[in-house]
């Protein structure tokens, strides 16, 4: 049995060091993990997605159309980008957050409107969730990726652990609070 | 001990438990992190070199004096490192040479999808390809003995997905290797006598490498259902497994130069049906072709882009994969742009202003980007250094044909460094009439930020000295009056220099020179300076979207700044004729 989880964000947003957290506390669980990162040119503002598949036996890092359990987006257009990743009963966690690209911004294309009531109304499994906000009234902004991964933490029943003590692992010590705080915050939304 | 690495980092760990003892490369995407991570280990002395010719030689001649030696390079950095690479194939070496290229099927951020593995046929050395981190630390142990075995270098090929994936990976202790002592001989020296004897060695050997790649464990049979036998390497390997898992047999191949013709007959006479999945090119599958051997590969698989178990299903079992939700919404692209504070921008958009007046050659870095509209500046893009020779040739043919247009090269500070500095002297000596902008970000910033001969360190944290653009600039003969070095965010002094160097004869050189504002002590440095707009002054002209940064956003016909990506580089308020943009920190 292996599980596959995506997640979908801009560059800059933390997808990564989320997935780094995920991986290692997954192998600790005895799991074999397979995690695959595209990055390069898609860091400068661009779309980017991390990939993470965890079982017995995981082989190919890639995760196919209908194939996620979980799609974790950090923003609301990235993800109906990815939308069609997501397995039929699938768990998909949505970050309330618009960030224009730059032919949005320019007004060579448009944003769509309400993006996320569509999403509502064609995914059953749906966390929607304003983890920029949560994470900023926690002092930083910027820990939204800790709020995210409570929440994809929930989603997989994986909460029996002590993720903690692996966040402390990969972040500075002055994050530690900030960073378990979101964490937990995801976990209890 | 048990740790999850990603390939790359797997690879620096075999070269150093393997007793490398000097690697060599320049950075590009994705093979980077390969040396970037060998360079934390103490005991392997490594460098970034100023290109990846430079980078083959440093390794070929530490391995002609008896070191272990790597170089490491991208897809098309081994277009550049040809040269020493094929002369080293016939020299051979005395410790062992590993040449790690890491191609980019799908050209996530490659300008080609060119199939390497064909290169390590053209140059007669050994080939091998890893398909998991494990596979990686273990395979560059292999390539070193393989390469000292042989006496040539090998060339192990790592893809994207391999290199950016992360799998658990043994750790084992480092072995040191002594280097082997020096003594003078004429081996390693190249000449038309010498190539005819090295030649005849190289194909004296390549039967007896093929010999070895049929018993090597790098080249392993397992067997599950015997209806079908699936020939593969790398990491279509990983998605073959997915998805046919025990349903057929594997011919799973680590050593693929030699290409084992024995071995693969042998699992072909014990299964029903062949098939080859590999990616790009079938290079497997061509060798299995001719050996008569009836096969399904690239009739049924695609030549272009990289392979997913999704593409298998479909192509080889028939399997339509059909999303569970689409949405009706038409999404907005994101492509990649220059960021919030790119020092670049102020440049691309003095010559924007010129319209179809202005032809650009454009290089390999950030600065692609200023082909983006709104900025639309860029007519090509060749290759590192083509922003410059491509210019060359481009203000040659406008001259011979009377089209009056002025020829502006593109290219940054570490690619003027790779291969920026010949075209520049071409462009003296052929009394070319280009103005060349150095877009100098004092770092190699596309690929995260690395060491170049101009920041004043190494690779491995040494101060050391500068290499002064401009010095160099005056070196190749660029009249100092044809000079200018500008700061990127002061506007109008950017535009005034694009201005001079219309107006100029000859070859004209600006200096853009500013911090990458990504650089971890520029953001410390820069936190606090931002630019608002005072939405009572603001005509909504937009005049400050003309640059295309991404921190000012237009939503509902109101123009703001976004906060957290502003970094106060305030070309927005230098755009501004109402004094509507404030500027704080600054």
């Amino acid at each position: 049995m292996v599980k596959s989880l995506l997640m979908s964000g801009i560059g800059g947003q933390g997808t990564i060091l989320m997935s780094k957290i995920l991986s290692e506390g997954l192998i600790r669980q005895g799991y074999d993990v397979k995690m695959c990162e595209i990055h390069g040119m898609a860091q400068r503002g661009g779309s980017v997605t991390t990939q993470i598949k965890f079982g017995d036996k995981a082989y190919s890092p890639i995760i196919g159309t209908g194939e996620a359990d979980v799609l974790v987006a950090f923003e609301k257009t990235e993800a109906a980008r990815y939308i069609g990743s997501l397995k039929k009963d699938g768990t998909l966690i949505v970050n309330d957050l618009e960030i224009y690209s730059l032919p949005v911004l320019t007004g060579a294309a448009t944003y769509p409107e309400h993006i996320e009531k569509e999403l509502q109304t064609k995914v059953k499994n749906m966390h929607l969730l304003n983890a920029n906000q949560i994470a900023a009234e926690l002092g930083n902004a910027k820990a939204q990726n800790m709020v995210l991964m409570g929440v994809c933490i929930k989603a997989l029943g994986l909460e029996n652990f002590d993720w903690p003590a692996i966040i402390r692992e990969f972040l500075p010590q002055k994050l530690h609070e900030l960073s378990i705080k979101a964490y937990e915050k995801g976990l209890a939304s | 001990m048990k740790k999850l690495m990603t390939g790359n980092e797997a690879l620096a760990r075999g070269a150093y438990e393997a007793g490398c003892h000097i690697a060599a490369g320049y950075p590009g995407t994705p093979s980077t992190e390969i040396l970037e991570n060998l360079a934390t280990y103490q005991e392997v002395y490594s460098q970034w070199s100023p290109n990846e010719k430079v980078a083959m030689e440093v390794a070929a001649g530490a391995s002609a004096t008896g070191s272990r030696a790597i170089v490491t390079m991208k897809v098309v950095g081994l277009n550049v490192a040809m040269d020493p690479l094929m002369t080293a194939s016939y020299l051979g070496v005395r410790g062992g040479l590993v040449v790690v290229v890491a191609d980019d099927p799908g050209c996530n951020s490659s300008q080609t999808e060119q199939d390497n593995r064909l290169i390590a046929q053209f140059a007669k050395i050994p080939l091998v390809e890893p398909s998991d981190s494990q596979e990686c630390k273990d395979y560059i142990k292999a390539a070193f003995e393989i390469s000292e075995k042989f006496d040539v270098p090998v060339l192990l090929r790592m893809t994207t997905r391999v290199c950016h994936s992360k799998s658990t990976v043994e750790l084992c202790d480092r072995v040191d290797v002594p280097v082997v002592p020096y003594q003078k001989t004429d081996k390693y020296c190249s000449s038309p006598a010498a190539a005819r004897v090295n030649h005849a060695r190289l194909e004296k050997m390549l039967p007896m490498l093929e010999e070895y790649a049929c018993t090597c464990p790098l080249n392993r049979i397992e067997w599950g259902n015997k209806s079908l036998g699936i020939i593969t390497s790398g990491i279509s390997y990983q998605h073959a497994k997915e998805v046919f898992g025990e349903k057929a047999s594997y011919l799973k191949l680590g050593l693929t130069h030699r290409v084992p013709r024995d071995l693969i007959r042998t699992f072909c006479e014990q299964v029903d049906s062949v098939c080859v999945i590999e990616e790009n090119e079938p290079y497997l599958e061509n060798v299995v072709r001719l050996m008569g051997i009836e096969c399904t590969g690239k009739d049924k698989l695609p030549t272009l882009y990289e392979l997913s178990p999704e593409i298998l299903r479909h192509c080889l079992l028939g399997e339509k994969a059909v999303p569970a939700c689409t949405i009706d919404a038409k999404l907005p692209p994101r492509p990649p742009v220059l960021c919030a504070g790119c020092p670049h921008r102020s440049m691309f958009y003095a010559v924007s202003t010129m319209k179809d007046n202005a032809v650009s050659a454009n290089d390999i870095g950030c600065y692609t980007l200023g082909m983006v509209p709104p900025l639309n500046v860029t007519d090509t893009i060749f290759c590192m250094g083509g922003g410059i020779s491509a210019g060359l040739g481009i203000e040659r043919s406008l001259r011979l044909s009377g089209q009056k247009k002025k020829v502006f090269g593109f290219i940054g500070d570490s690619t003027f460094f790779h291969s920026g500095i010949t075209s520049l002297m071409d462009a003296v000596w052929n009394k070319s009439n280009i103005a060349i902008c150095i877009l100098d970000n004092r770092t190699t910033a596309m690929t995260g930020h690395q060491e170049n001969p101009g920041t004043g360190k190494t690779l491995m944290g040494d101060p050391t000295l500068v290499i002064d653009i401009k010095t160099l600039v005056l070196a190749c003969g660029v009249p100092e009056d044809h000079v200018r070095t500008v700061g990127a965010y002061d506007l109008p002094a950017v535009m005034a220099a694009a201005e001079e160097a219309v107006a100029s004869e000859g070859v004209f050189v600006i200096i853009n020179k500013q911090p990458c504002a990504l650089i971890k002590s520029v953001l410390k440095e820069r936190a606090a300076m931002k630019c608002s707009i005072n939405p009572d002054k603001c005509k909504k002209c937009k005049a400050c979207m003309k640059i295309g940064c991404p921190a000012v956003i237009l939503k509902n016909g109101v123009v703001s700044i976004d906060r957290a990506s502003c970094n106060g580089c305030s070309l927005c308020a230098q755009m501004c004729r109402f004094d509507a943009i404030e500027k704080e920190g600054m």
